[in-house]
């Protein structure tokens, strides 16, 4: 049986192609499909001309051979001996060093602005909102460069440390704030049982367990505390947990502080936190605070006035209000811009290259691009690299968001 | 009643009180001040510890500031005018340098071509950004891209004349074809006229015409752009492209037609998960290499190219978010009218989602306005790069504040300018109450 809102049945014209919205999407898609693949066989097609023509034959072959240039800062074994591979390693682990203090510093500064912001005292309220206005409408490298520069101008020479009435002084005779960096005591183990490695691993294993003790100790607090209706009281035991562990365990590792000490024309011994470090840290995380100070803002801002007047109706004071009832509330809003924040100041880091901090744009895209002249090779690899750590910061920082939603039934 | 009332109370005033001012503590200065800054003693200390504060700043930034250093040539000479190291500013550098920090090395008899150019681009742009501006003026905004590059670039006038008629040649076969061939013929024919015309006949008719009637500005190379001109150059450019890019990326992003959406989705996340300067790094040193052997072409263009390319990937986002927003009630309207989906993309969809998306719109353009600074990176001298090399300068080694500032003076003014629109137009453009 046919009805009048069925289709007329004719045999398929070459115009319906055109004409019918049936297959019209499909001719779309056909022409879309073909013009994108000419176009990147175009391109392909182009470079490998153009390389042929400069004698060049793509290939990663490059990765291992010896670099042949020096890395000041870096957290891995490495001389200029080692391959271009591990001279991108050690870039790619100082970029998540940056990234990761720098969203550290940003957040806590952020969200601290982004309160102090919508404070009832105006003169506070007021400084922070030209602190806000002041570094977000400046471009970040300005920040970045004028950092650097301030570090390097201001602060006193190793030079001045010296003599019987010196001009500078060491804080608290371990830590040195020179314009070549900061100097601070260096841990280490006097140990003959394990390796200095082997070690670290020891010590930062035993902190994850402590923290994760803590965190079953409140948990089962809670829970006693939903069954019963009063909580235990467990502070000293966290404070147990968390620290007597690892006291133990530094007693027997045999833990000693190395203080830096002024010889030559410099610092030696100790920890030294090079300027372009502390340049790129301080303004990536001041210019990220001032949008995530803007996120928390309107986060707050978008928390229903009554919730803050239902708990100031129980009681509570106003420092708690905003922990307890507003904040939790408002972190559903704050997270997914704050994701997207975490992504930027990561990308920011590529600025590194200004002020010499040897991320993965100064070792592979840098020096080792300039050293080898494969722009190809190197800049494929290091956009692979930031797409990979975009990729990942966003699904952690998706999993946790998940979580934090609410879940509705 | 009020007879009885009068014998038996001894006294009742029988007028009403003028009313009494409220007490000196409740209104004014003094209660506002009571409310907003002293309402508590911990808040009484915030407010005594800010103050101080602020007094710490302008105590070292007015003395600072107000140096009468304009006549000084170098910082040596600053530092003995003013007899102090670091305590006050050395403003020759400003006074010396400011024409470059704005222009570059771009020739000082031509600078009024620059100030010309950013005259009619205010101009131009006056009628899109505010209604109450005359219509006629978007005949100025319509030539305008043929305009600037020619007043800032130089040349023969005839190129832009060519290239402008291409889009004429395009809009009269579709205007005066559709009769003729149908509408899918006449756009196919237009797109098709206007290639043909600019790849083999725009360049030498130009270049007759110009044998017969040279109509030239000098010639200005890109090497001699810089400053805040070359950032102005770079991002209204940019802004201006990458905005119809963006839109055409967030349709792809949100159509129906799978391959279309996967090519528009890969293309957004490559882009916004690399950083700009990556693609930067490309644009100085690998972008010869994709394109045919022979071709190349001028380095700022090549900049604009690839900013055009990373600001439409965010564009498209944003304006993604406010396609998204759009309730489905639109999209069912415009089908329902009949409109097809250009009409009613053109007629219901896009005006709204865009005014939706203003905020973020007017952010990703101060985002790139700033980025175009990351250029001194890959040797533009753009302001900042312009700072590195006077503070390289042996007059003025250790000038640091003056110059900065004034750096940062100038993007924060444009900036902060384009944030407070983005404002006024979201107040303008509410439609709800």
């Amino acid at each position: 049986m046919t009805t009048l809102t069925d289709p007329p049945k004719d045999s398929f014209r070459l115009s319906m192609l055109l004409y019918d919205t049936r297959y019209r999407s499909m001719t779309i898609q056909v022409i879309a499909l073909l013009g994108f693949s000419a176009f990147v066989w175009w391109l392909i097609g182009n470079t490998a001309q153009n390389l042929s023509d400069l004698g060049k034959e793509p290939s990663f072959r490059f990765l291992g051979e010896p670099a042949g240039y020096d890395i000041n800062q870096r957290l891995i074994e490495y001389n200029s001996q080692s391959s271009h591979f591990r001279a991108a390693m050690v870039g790619v682990l100082n970029t998540l060093v940056i990234a990761f203090l720098g969203c550290i510093l940003a957040t806590v500064l952020g969200v601290a602005i982004g309160v102090l912001r919508l404070s009832k005292n105006w003169i506070v309220a007021r400084i922070m909102t030209v602190y806000v206005e002041m570094f977000r409408n400046v471009p970040v490298l300005l920040w970045i460069v004028l950092a650097m520069a301030i570090l390097i101008e201001t602060l006193p020479a190793p030079n001045a440390f010296r003599g019987d009435t010196p001009s500078a002084s060491m804080i608290l005779n371990s830590v040195a704030i020179t314009n070549r960096g900061i100097f601070m005591p260096a841990p280490s183990f006097t140990t003959e049982l394990v390796s200095s490695s082997v070690a670290w691993w020891l010590v930062i294993g035993v902190f994850v367990a402590s923290v994760l003790g803590v965190r079953y100790v409140r948990k089962s607090a809670t829970a006693t505390q939903n069954a019963t209706g009063v909580r235990p009281t467990t502070w000293y035991l966290q404070l147990g947990i968390l620290f007597v562990p690892m006291a133990i365990l530094l007693l027997v590792l045999g833990l000693q502080w190395t203080s830096p000490e002024l010889k030559g024309f410099n610092f030696k011994g100790g920890l030294h936190l090079r300027n372009s470090l502390i340049a790129l840290w301080l303004a990536l995380s001041f210019y990220t605070a001032a949008f995530i100070a803007e996120n928390v803002r309107s986060g707050i801002m978008a928390i229903a006035k009554g919730q803050s007047e239902a708990a100031g109706a129980l009681g509570l004071r106003p420092n708690r209000i905003m922990s307890l009832v507003v904040l939790p509330q408002a972190l559903r809003v704050i997270i997914p811009p704050l994701i997207s924040q975490y992504l930027n100041l990561t990308k920011n880091s590529s600025l590194a290259i200004a002020v010499g901090y040897m991320d993965i744009t100064g070792t592979l895209m840098g020096i080792s691009l300039n050293q080898t002249g494969r722009e190809l090779e190197t800049l494929l690899l290091g956009m692979l690299i930031y797409l990979t750590i975009s990729l990942i910061i966003s699904t952690v920082m998706n999993v946790y968001n998940s979580r934090m939603q609410l879940s509705e039934r | 009643m009020s007879d009885t009332h009068a014998k038996t109370v001894s006294f009742v005033r029988t007028e009403m009180l003028p009313e009494k001012a409220p007490p000196i503590t409740s209104i004014g200065p003094i209660a506002w001040a009571r409310e907003n800054l002293f309402s508590g003693p911990i808040n009484t200390i915030i407010t005594l510890l800010s103050l101080a504060f602020i007094y710490l700043i302008l105590s070292i930034l007015l003395p600072w500031m107000f140096s009468n250093t304009w006549s000084a040539t170098s910082l040596r000479e600053c530092r003995e005018m003013t007899g102090t190291d670091h305590g006050s500013a050395c403003w020759g550098v400003i006074r010396e340098r400011w024409e470059q920090i704005l222009f570059g090395f771009y020739p000082q008899e031509e600078r009024w071509r620059p100030i010309l150019a950013l005259v009619l681009l205010i101009v131009a742009i006056a009628p899109i950004l505010f209604t109450a501006v005359p219509r006629k003026v978007l005949w100025l905004s319509a030539i305008y891209p043929f305009l600037m590059p020619w007043l800032l670039w130089g040349g023969t006038i005839w190129l832009p004349v060519m290239v402008a008629l291409g889009f004429v040649i395009a809009y009269l076969i579709v205007r005066f074809g559709e009769d003729l061939i149908g509408s899918l013929g006449s756009m196919v024919g237009a797109v098709a006229a206007a290639v043909i015309w600019w790849l083999f006949l725009a360049s030498p008719i130009a270049n007759a015409f110009a044998s017969v009637l040279p109509l030239a500005l000098e010639t200005v190379g890109s090497r001699e752009f810089g400053g805040l001109l070359l950032s102005i150059t770079i991002g209204v450019v940019a802004i201006g492209l990458s905005l119809p890019i963006g839109i055409v990326l967030a349709l792809g992003r949100q159509s129906d037609l799978l391959i279309v959406k996967t090519i528009c989705v890969g293309f957004i996340e490559f882009i916004r998960g690399v950083p700009l300067i990556t693609l930067l790094f490309v644009a100085s040193t690998l972008l010869n290499i994709f394109l045919p052997p022979g071709t190349s072409f001028d380095i700022i263009l090549r900049v604009i190219i690839m900013v055009t390319l990373f600001s439409a990937a965010y564009m498209a986002e944003v304006i993604r978010g406010g396609l998204a927003a759009l309730p489905k009630g639109q999209y069912e309207g415009g089908d329902s009218l009949g409109l097809n989906y250009w009409q009613a993309q053109r007629l219901i969809i896009m005006p709204q989602a865009l005014k939706i998306s203003i905020p973020g719109i007017v952010s990703t353009f101060i985002g790139l306005f700033k980025d175009t600074t990351l250029v001194s990176i890959i040797g533009l001298l753009d302001p900042i790069g312009l700072a590195t090399a006077i503070r390289a300068d042996s007059d003025w080694i250790g000038v640091l504040w003056e110059l900065y500032g004034f750096i940062a003076l100038l993007f924060f003014v444009i900036c902060f300018g384009m944030s407070r629109y983005s404002m006024y137009l979201e107040r303008k453009l509410k439609t709800s109450h």
